[in-house]
């Protein structure tokens, strides 16, 4: 009989015909009749991480910045809940991940066996679909239906779990890879309704205030080339989300840069005026909206959106289009060519004046928000500023979570999507270097760079040693202020500087010592008239991990930053000035 | 205000749970919930009641919508519908005064008893919710001993039907 596997060898097969070329993965017990089949093989190449968390951050990252789905493979037990927290990260930014886990046999299900957890369960709230394979005949299509789900309608994290039985070497059963899936109960809408995509067309066309509100849905969706049409085609200003950034290029006239808690004034005050929000992509997170009550008043909201459940759920759509970025930019495109309305050119105009008026008053970088560095005084603002020039603009920057990634966010400015690599959902502290590892794999001879905090790094340090042993030559841009700055920013702000378990002291590992005792190169700096040679040195060692530990100033704050329960455009600009 | 929301699923391991789960992870309450499978043995039709406003029932519709086991979800207390639950309650009949008003009653509700000891009565009763709250309450005085009750089964009036 011909092309008789083993469930072990279907599932690296499956794999292979899914078009999977990497997996990250750590091997246990009940994953190891599939890590057999693994080994005999080379179409599949594999990673070996230091903690299963990492593999899904890995997965994650590549997924981002590729597009692809990303693939983890982990054991049962610990190497399952180990993994939760890349799942639940994925699952907050809607990346399209498969995570296959090993687990106890079938017969030892449910009776506390060894290094058993109820993984469908665990995961089961954060993962967009989940399977437990219960035949060797069903692991094929089941593992097809799992990267067909990860992928379409709005992307997320789907959780294999498989029986170690199931996969068991002595029974072969023919293989068969479903070329085409078809779920009664799974239809995705991907073209949105023509006669709504029609009436957020006029009513962008007849705005006199208009503001374009894109997330991380551009992103997903591969869809920043229509949304820089239609912006340009309608003199429209753009704010991007944090998940955004790079949906629409950052150094362009039309950008107002990131809005939300710690966005541009420009970009909030623009939306607190605006007369029509055009929302696409985005799903007003409470990071971005403020105080619902007080959310842009005047304002109709368009918003398109692949997941009608984000519709209306926190903010009530005048227009809601349910369908993918893409598809309906394009019909929008198309709509706008064939009707006779032309924008405003007069209102837009002086829309534009006021906006460069903010810009102009308040803007983030055109007025000097943060003292300036010197000597032995590194601000961080001026870390990212170095960063952004050495590398051109162009790096694969990752970033962890605090005060670090809003600054990142704020001064790399991103020209294009999958760029900009951050834990934005969920706020994962020890994603930045495993996400790296993802991007550095799939653009082996790109600029990456993780910027991170001394904390976050920390959560994850581990992989130094899987980049060792995989050559990943990322750079590490530590903003080491020996404080969980984001912390103390709000301790500072809300809890009178009082500093409750935000500080290190004296307890710092030597970063450098560090770096080097996994096989990789270290930089510290301490003044800033050493930062931007160091940082010319850091990225011409093309070929080495380079972990570059940058005291910068731990009094240091991130502004703008939102008041509770305010508006939008209710703003601290600095320690001392508000809006 | 009660909302009755009747699916179409998946008859699978699992499909349950993440409905359920749906509910429990918002901190909402099921106040009543049955399931069997329908004509097709693949599929499952459940029926649910809980309580919420407009938006947090369109919310939890799409939600449940976009649970990959559901293949259709309709809000029933929408629009015309026909509620009906079945209840099974063991009264103690100490006495023949009890007995017979026990018996006047099940008359008037149109229940049957379907089951006699010489101390009790096992009645059977369908139809909407309030109906039998109201015989609950009318024989409360003689002496409820157990009460089961299925949980709402809706279906929508007129020609609209949930089918694949």
């Amino acid at each position: 009989m011909a092309n008789m596997l083993s469930g072990g060898e279907i599932v690296i097969r499956a794999l292979k015909d899914a078009g999977v070329k990497n997996v990250w993965g750590y091997p246990g017990g009940a994953a190891l009749h599939i890590y057999d089949a693994l080994h005999r093989q080379d179409d599949v190449y594999h990673l070996l991480v230091r903690h299963e968390q990492a593999a899904v951050h890995a997965a994650d990252g590549f997924s981002r910045s590729t597009g692809e789905v990303g693939t983890a493979l982990v054991t049962s037990g610990p190497g399952a809940t180990n993994a939760i927290t890349g799942i639940a990260t994925a699952y907050m930014d809607s990346i399209p991940l498969v995570v296959i886990s090993g687990q106890v046999p079938m017969a030892k299900i449910g009776q506390d066996a060894f290094q058993e957890t109820d993984m469908v369960g665990v995961s089961r709230p954060i993962v967009k679909h989940s399977f437990l394979v219960t035949r060797t005949e069903d692991i094929a299509e089941t593992i097809a239906k799992a990267y067909y789900i990860a992928a379409t309608g709005r992307p997320g994290p789907v959780v294999v779990d498989i029986p170690k039985d199931i996969t068991d070497p002595s029974y072969k059963v023919p293989y068969k890879w479903p070329e085409n899936i078809k779920m009664r109960s799974y239809q995705p809408t991907n073209k949105g309704h023509r006669g709504q995509v029609k009436r957020a067309v006029k009513t962008l066309l007849e705005a006199k205030r208009p503001v374009i509100y894109a997330g991380g849905g551009i992103i997903l969706d591969n869809a920043s080339e229509y949304l820089t049409q239609l912006a340009q085609q309608l003199n429209c200003p753009v704010t991007n989300t944090l998940m955004g950034l790079g949906g629409y290029p950052a150094t362009d006239r039309q950008s107002l840069g990131m809005l939300g808690m710690h966005g541009t004034y420009e970009a909030n005050t623009a939306m607190h005026h605006a007369d029509v929000i055009f929302a696409v992509g985005a799903r007003f997170d409470d990071r971005v909206t403020n105080d619902l009550d007080k959310f842009c008043p005047h304002a109709t909201i368009i918003h398109v959106d692949v997941d009608p459940t984000s519709i209306s759920k926190n903010i009530n759509a005048h227009i809601p289009v349910v369908g993918t970025c893409t598809a309906v930019l394009k019909e929008m495109l198309s709509i706008a060519e064939q009707l006779e309305l032309k924008p405003d050119a007069e209102a837009i105009k002086d829309w534009w004046q006021q906006i460069d008026q903010w810009r102009e008053d308040q803007g983030i970088y055109t007025a000097t928000r943060y003292e300036p560095s010197s000597g032995a005084v590194i601000k961080p603002q001026d870390v990212i500023k170095a960063l952004y020039k050495v590398t051109d603009g162009e790096a694969f920057v990752t970033s962890d979570v605090g005060q670090h990634q809003m600054f990142a966010a704020q001064y790399y400015l991103f020209d294009k999507p999958r760029r900009w690599i951050n834990s934005g959902g969920l706020g994962t502290m020890g994603f930045g270097l495993p996400a790296a590892m993802g991007v550095q794999l799939a653009h082996p001879d790109a600029a990456v760079a993780c910027v991170t905090g001394e904390g976050s790094i920390q959560m994850c340090i581990q992989e130094l040693s899987t980049c060792n042993q995989h050559n990943l030559p990322i750079k590490i841009i530590n903003l080491n202020n020996s404080a969980l700055g984001m912390v103390r920013q709000w301790q500072d702000m809300n809890y009178s500087s009082r500093y409750s378990q935000s500080l290190y002291e004296d307890s710092l590992p030597d970063f450098v010592a560090l770096a080097e005792a996994y096989g990789h190169v270290g930089i510290k700096v301490t003044r800033f008239e050493d930062l931007e040679e160091k940082m010319r040195e850091c990225f011409e060692l093309k070929d080495r991990l380079v972990f570059m530990d940058i005291c910068v100033d731990q009094s240091e704050h991130v502004y703008p930053m939102q008041m509770p329960g305010g508006s939008m455009r209710d703003l601290w600009l600095s320690k001392t000035e508000r809006t | 205000m009660k909302r009755i929301i009747s699916i179409l699923l998946e008859n699978e391991s699992g499909a349950l749970s993440r409905v359920v789960g749906l509910f429990a992870q918002r901190g909402y309450n099921i106040d009543t919930l049955t399931v069997a499978p329908t004509d097709d043995d693949t599929l499952s039709r459940l029926t649910l009641t809980t309580q919420g406003d407009d938006q947090m029932t369109e919310q939890m519709v799409k939600q449940l919508h976009k649970l990959i086991d559901t293949i259709k979800v309709v809000h029933l207390t929408e629009d015309l519908h026909i509620e009906c639950e079945l209840m099974l309650v063991k009264i103690k009949v100490a006495d023949n005064d009890a007995r017979a008003e026990i018996s006047r009653s099940v008359e008037i509700f149109r229940g049957h008893i379907v089951d006699m000891t010489a101390s009790t009565y096992t009645v059977q009763l369908a139809g909407d919710s309030d109906k039998l709250d109201a015989f609950i309450d009318a024989v409360r005085e003689v002496g409820i001993m157990e009460v089961v009750r299925s949980g709402v089964s809706g279906i929508s009036r007129g020609d609209k039907f949930l089918r694949v």
